[in-house]
């Protein structure tokens, strides 16, 4: 069997040439306007590492608008900070990311859900249908993915180099996690419920992306199984027909694709449990814990950190002298957000900014900060404080995987 | 035998997907180990991972990323092309 390995390999290359040859022959750049490519480099978050420039351009998946291209293979693409300057991500402006390179179309009609497992009394098959005939709930959540802005480690560690945009907001519908698994009962020992998804490796010694939750945040009410994204048909990039919607926690859980439910009464193995998606125990200001995954060193990254992004201008950007308006989101792990201060001396003293509307305690909060500019340079920091009191750091708490970086923002406006 | 079909799936799945797009294109820095690094990373996944991860990388780090790519994600690369990729990658886009 090892002799196939090659064989298949050079056959998918060939393929993929083939295939890549008749693109570019057929539709050329038109797709990708000039324009859009040559300003990939300016829509990078300053910070990330230089290699990225030399390479990244704008691009545009089916149904999606231009996104930063940071690979294609798997598909990581980021969202300019142009799109987030509404509490809504729209879909076709939504980051898509994904570890494995087989992601499958795959057809609702024959789609089905097959939950059960150890930890389970019975097994299910929830088809399409049958899913969108349960009760179904709504909720507005930010997705982020657990290594936003891990290109502004300082010092760069290895991964996707996402700047800000690895991140959005949509409001989802679809049934509760708990309905689903109570139509299989879950048994008094069951401890997790793992996930997977259609999407996989391309080899087979590569590990399937599984992951999975403590039950207790499984049958929390707002964990969902979502088949609409702002009203819409969730786009194949980002998990059709229907994927996990795990409000508060970071974008690791959030299955695309989702094809299995096992409840489980041991804990969950794989690579993509651990050593992946872990930061050292006690370093970040977490509540919530995954106890059954945690050992002496570390433990499963789970909420997101408070946090905020300044997405009414970029750092450099060149006002006029008088009234100027400074807006953003901003979001945590779903305490809701109390507070957004603005600092323009260098963090001496701080401001409350006006916090806008209030899409729930897990979406995005916009805010806006009106300052009088004055000739010269203003520097503007901002710090959003959640509801038990939590806030962004001023330096960054190194982890070696670049995950929950909170650090405050300090931008420069010219003022003229 | 199952290779064979989920590599032939994989490219019947995502390129239809893909095709409307520009695929995207890495030219690597040419030089020594330049072919085994396009030959073994390239099967799975975008070469636009090392450009991405430039500078920064010393040869320890270069080491570690090629080590987890075999040990971890069962990328069948032979010791000769290990480490011929990983002095391609140290020279061309280390730290």
């Amino acid at each position: 069997m090892g002799s196939l390995i090659p064989a298949a390999v050079s056959r998918r290359a060939l393929l993929r040439q083939a295939g890549a040859s008749a693109v570019l022959a057929g539709s050329g750049l038109s797709l990708t306007s000039p324009s859009w490519a040559q300003s990939a480099a300016a829509e990078l978050t300053p910070g990330v590492p230089s290699g990225i420039a030399s390479y990244a351009t704008m691009a545009t998946l089916p149904g999606k608008k231009p996104l930063i291209r940071l690979s294609d293979r798997g598909p990581n693409y980021e969202a300019p900070l142009e799109y987030f300057r509404t509490p809504i991500t729209p879909n076709d402006e939504f980051f898509v990311r994904y570890h494995l390179s087989y992601i499958p179309e795959v057809d609702a009609k024959t789609y089905k859900i097959e939950v059960g497992g150890q930890g389970a009394n019975g097994h299910a098959e929830i088809t399409f249908d049958a899913l969108k005939k349960m009760p179904a709930y709504e909720i507005v959540a930010v997705n982020q993915c657990s290594g936003n802005r891990r290109g502004l480690s300082q010092p760069h560690v290895a991964g996707v180099e996402w700047g800000y945009g690895a991140m959005g907001c949509a409001r989802w519908k679809g049934a509760r996690l708990k309905d689903v698994l109570a139509m299989v009962g879950l048994k008094s020992d069951a401890i997790e419920i793992a996930f997977n998804g259609a999407d996989g490796p391309v080899i087979d010694k590569t590990p399937d992306f599984i992951k999975s939750l403590p039950v207790w945040k499984a049958v929390d009410e707002s964990t969902l199984i979502a088949y609409e994204m702002n009203g819409a048909p969730l786009p194949h990039f980002n998990g059709f027909p229907a994927r996990l919607i795990v409000p508060g926690w970071t974008g690791t859980y959030w299955m695309k694709h989702l094809i299995s439910v096992t409840a489980l009464t041991k804990p969950q193995g794989g690579f993509w449990m651990n050593p992946a998606y872990r930061i050292p125990i006690g370093k970040f200001p977490v509540v919530a814990r995954f106890v059954s995954q945690e050992n002496a060193t570390s433990t499963p990254i789970t909420e997101m950190v408070v946090n905020s992004l300044i997405t009414s201008h970029r750092d450099g950007a060149k006002v006029k002298a008088g009234k100027v308006t400074v807006s953003g989101l901003a979001w945590d792990g779903g305490y809701g957000i109390r507070a957004v201060e603005v600092s323009t001396d260098d963090g001496k003293s701080w401001t409350d900014a006006k916090l806008e509307q209030d899409l729930g305690r897990y979406a995005f909060r916009p805010w806006s900060f009106d300052l009088n500019a004055k000739r010269g340079k203003i520097a503007v920091m901002a710090n959003a404080i959640n509801n038990i009191g939590q806030t962004q750091t001023a330096t960054l708490i190194f982890n070696p995987a670049g995950y929950h970086n909170n650090v405050m923002q300090r931008l420069t406006l010219n003022v003229s | 035998m199952r290779m064979f079909v989920i590599a032939l799936l994989a490219t019947v799945a995502v390129a239809p997907a893909v095709a409307q797009s520009q695929l995207q294109q890495i030219k690597l820095k040419s030089g020594p180990g330049v072919e085994a690094v396009e030959r073994n990373c390239g099967t799975c996944h975008s070469l636009a991972y090392i450009p991405m991860n430039s500078p920064f990388l010393n040869q320890a780090g270069w080491n570690g990323e090629v080590t987890k790519m075999i040990k971890a994600m069962g990328a069948p690369i032979s010791d000769d092309d290990a480490k011929a990729i990983v002095s391609y990658l140290t020279k061309n886009y280390g730290s």
